[in-house]
């Protein structure tokens, strides 16, 4: 489960040039050559004091140390066998590939050689850990997939396997499951783009904030789930109030283009991601610790938060739908999205009616972050950013600015998502729906429900 | 505080070869956008894709040149199959559809499926492609020291490295201001402004657009190669955020000029060195972790980005009249 959050935490650790390692304690001279590198703990903290011994022409060894570098000095070029010794490791923590350990390294004089060692739960088909720790439970049965993001291998779902009818059955179910969710997620960014034109890359953020906040609220605060699910929903729309207040009506006030706005919520994006994470950490955080019931339905099953979020976002989806179509305002919304210049002509109060879109459409992202941090079985700062391509291979799909479209977009992209865990690899199935989305702009570029209009 | 090696520290990012591989998909970058208008979100995967062109090739026994050309003919065929879809529809589209199939790129690159090629999600180790271009080194072993900076002359984080690098990125600034002077470079700016006047007068503004968004991406090609010659292969340190910095950079030092992307990179990376040396030396690990001052420094470019675009959306060099940015 923390496999993903590791990956992304080392990303981090890459993105740092590697001069600033400023503690560098070996640095590699004609007649020697370093070995190094810098052990992480599953939640990207440095694990401090781990011991390492280094086999080989030479024999040595080296500890980390407090920024959980290590680096060790030999005089002879070749292999050396670099093992970390576990029992030195933080209390808790297991290699994520036992299998590396010890490693071979070849060293050439005069230059570094870096070993890693990445930590974390180990990686699958491995079985879990069992003992006393907090060790992460097995992802939720017929979910698909147990964790937030896009590079985690499914460890429930076996693609090697021949295809049954209820192993097509039982994705197809989780594939509704998650493309509701989904389409609770981008309904928001369909109508913003619909009412405004604007590409937010930052709504995965409002996802990622409805997750923590559930997450706060019950672990910290030690509310029910569901109360804390209504208070992250909250904090969600109030999100979605206060950012069109704050910073986009001001913008479509300077008259600042579409493009500059895009970049803006690019901007945005990375200052929330970055910001979640110096609150919460790199790791993944579980909102409910108890590990999840299932519910069987003839063939298939599904866990009782899957069962729930899927009844959650069906009526909230209706409602959503009955406003557009049933209500004065619903109504006012369509007439801005089709045309704002004439809906406001007609007397629409155009301004008003982004600020709802705004609210609504935080409100909807929160919820799905709620509902998607239970159906993943943890929430994390990136969780959004992982299905923010999703979202908009969803809403692209369905028709940039269409309501509707949004919601046939996500089901259809769950429904691939999942299913394609059929055929090709799970860690790829997510590039399937990307597939899927650039073909659709190659085909049919208004989308499933959009409508044709001359462009380029 | 020792304020000798923070300087010092942050001086070395000035020239770093991570720094000139930044600034020259910068500059490739800046053919697509600054110069026809382009928004690529997919430079990560171009320069993903040259990494993996190079080093694949070389691992399989490819001389330099040869591997060079692999790298180039990967990012042209990336940047023909983005370009064929979308040149036509509006920009906003091809937003969409290169960052996804940057991230496309990344996914098949570190699936488990592709662990003999591509070494999965553990990448490619450095040790395995560098020896052609160490070999081509006429500084010899050892390190040598200029003023206060220590480097290796030929291996890795090299000053052979930096010297081609630079020599890399002032040929293709070389090459933008040239452009930028042609009646090619003159029918690109005219797509950016109002693309149907150009169409009008009987260009093919389609044509036009695609050998933008190849020349760019070739030129980010090379921009992965430098960048994966000091480290490894590594599939996720090349995702989204990579983009992400690249147009930061771009739209830091001034998108449409010539030395723009130079002064962003320099500024960029300098600025985060000095964010979190300074900041590891003052503030106390009880009050930030070295994890949270790094993410502090992430924080600060978002920051900067959002502002950027709003108040001073032609960056440092740029010029407010020439460069409007806006979709079409």
């Amino acid at each position: 489960m923390l496999g993903a959050i590791l990956a992304l935490g080392t990303l981090l650790a890459l993105l740092a040039p590697p001069a600033s390692a400023a503690t560098a304690t070996c640095s590699p001279s004609p007649e020697t050559a370093c070995l190094s590198g810098t052990i992480r703990t599953a939640a990207g903290e440095p694990a401090v004091g781990v011991e390492i011994s280094v086999t080989g022409p030479e024999e040595t060894t080296a500890v980390t140390g407090a920024d959980g570098r290590w680096a060790a000095e030999v005089t002879t070029g070749g292999e050396y066998a670099v093992a970390v010794d576990e029992a030195t490791l933080p209390a808790g923590e297991t290699l994520r590939n036992p299998a590396d350990n010890p490693r071979t390294v070849v060293v050439t004089l005069g230059s570094s050689a870096g070993a890693l060692f990445p930590l974390g739960e180990p990686a699958a088909p491995s079985p879990p850990a069992d003992g006393g720790t907090d060790a992460p439970s097995e992802p939720a049965p017929g979910t698909g997939g147990g964790e937030p993001g896009l590079d985690t291998p499914t460890q429930g779902g076996s693609t090697g396997s021949s295809i049954t009818w209820e192993r097509v059955a039982q994705q197809a179910l989780a594939g509704i499951v998650f493309g509701t969710l989904l389409a609770l997620a981008s309904v928001g960014l369909s109508l913003i783009f619909g009412t405004t034109g604007l590409s937010n890359f930052a709504h995965a953020e409002m996802v990622t904030l409805g997750g923590l906040a559930a997450f706060v609220f019950v672990q910290v605060v030690g509310l029910p789930l569901i109360p804390a699910a209504i208070l992250a929903v909250a904090v969600g729309a109030l999100a979605g109030w206060v950012q069109d207040a704050g910073m986009w009506k001001p913008l479509r006030k300077r008259r600042v283009g579409l493009t500059q706005q895009l970049i803006v919520t690019i901007g945005l994006a990375i200052t929330a991601q970055y910001v979640f994470q110096f609150f919460f950490g790199g790791g993944s955080l579980r909102i409910v610790t108890a590990n999840p019931t299932t519910v069987n339905l003839g063939p298939v099953f599904l866990t009782t938060q899957s069962l729930v979020g899927l009844v959650v976002g069906v009526l909230v989806l209706g409602a959503v739908a009955y406003f557009l179509v049933g209500t004065r305002t619903g109504r006012a919304t369509r007439a801005v999205s089709d045309n704002p210049a004439l809906a406001a002509a007609s007397g629409i109060a155009v301004d008003r009616i982004i600020r709802l879109v705004w609210t609504v459409g935080g409100a909807l992202a929160a919820l799905g972050g709620v509902f998607l941090g239970l159906y993943f079985n943890a929430t994390a700062w990136n969780m959004g950013a992982t299905i923010l391509l999703l979202m908009f291979a969803a809403v692209t799909l369905g028709g940039l600015g269409t309501a509707f479209g949004a919601l046939v977009g996500s089901l259809v992209i769950g429904l691939v998502v999942e299913l394609s865990n059929l055929v090709i690899p799970s860690d790829m199935r997510y590039a399937g729906a990307l597939v899927i989305l650039i073909l659709v702009l190659l085909l049919r570029p208004q989308g499933i429900l959009g409508r044709a209009e001359r462009i380029g | 505080m020792d304020f000798e090696r923070i300087l010092t520290t942050v001086a070395g990012e000035l020239f770093a070869p991570t720094t000139a591989a930044y600034a020259l998909a910068a500059i490739g970058l800046n053919i697509h956008f600054g110069l026809t208008g382009l928004l690529n979100f997919g430079q990560a995967g171009f320069m993903l894709l040259g990494a993996y062109g190079f080093a694949v090739s070389t691992i399989a026994g490819f001389p330099i040149w040869a591997a060079l050309l692999v790298a180039v003919a990967c990012s042209t065929v990336f940047a023909l199959v983005l370009g064929i879809p979308t040149l036509k529809l509006r920009g906003d589209y091809l937003a969409i559809v290169t960052i996804a199939a940057a991230e496309i790129v990344r996914i098949v690159g570190r699936s488990t499926a592709l662990t003999d090629v591509t070494g999965a999600s553990s990448g490619l180790r450095g040790d395995s492609y560098k020896e052609t271009f160490h070999s081509l080194s006429p500084f010899g072993d050892g390190s040598s020291t200029i003023g206060p900076f220590t480097y290796s002359n030929s291996f890795s984080n090299s000053w052979w490295l930096r010297v081609v690098a630079w020599v890399v990125v002032a040929l293709a600034c070389l090459l933008v201001w040239r452009l930028m002077r042609s009646p090619w470079g003159r029918v690109l700016k005219g797509i950016r402004e109002d693309e149907d006047a150009v169409r009008s007068l009987g260009k093919n503004v389609y044509a036009y657009k695609m050998q933008a968004l190849v020349l760019g991406g070739v030129i980010g090609s090379i921009a992965g190669i430098l960048y994966v010659l000091p480290r490894a292969v590594q599939p996720d340190s090349m995702g989204r955020p990579m983009t992400f910095w690249v147009w930061t950079i771009l739209l830091l030092g001034g998108a449409a000029t010539v030395f723009g992307p130079v002064l962003g990179s320099m500024l960029f990376w300098s600025v985060l060195m000095l964010i979190r040396v300074v900041g590891r030396d003052v503030i106390p690990s009880s009050v930030m972790s070295t994890a949270q001052i790094e993410q502090f420094g992430w924080i600060v470019v978002g920051v900067t980005l959002m502002l950027l675009v709003i108040f001073r959306p032609q960056g440092i060099l740029g010029d407010k009249k020439e460069l409007a940015i806006n979709v079409r």
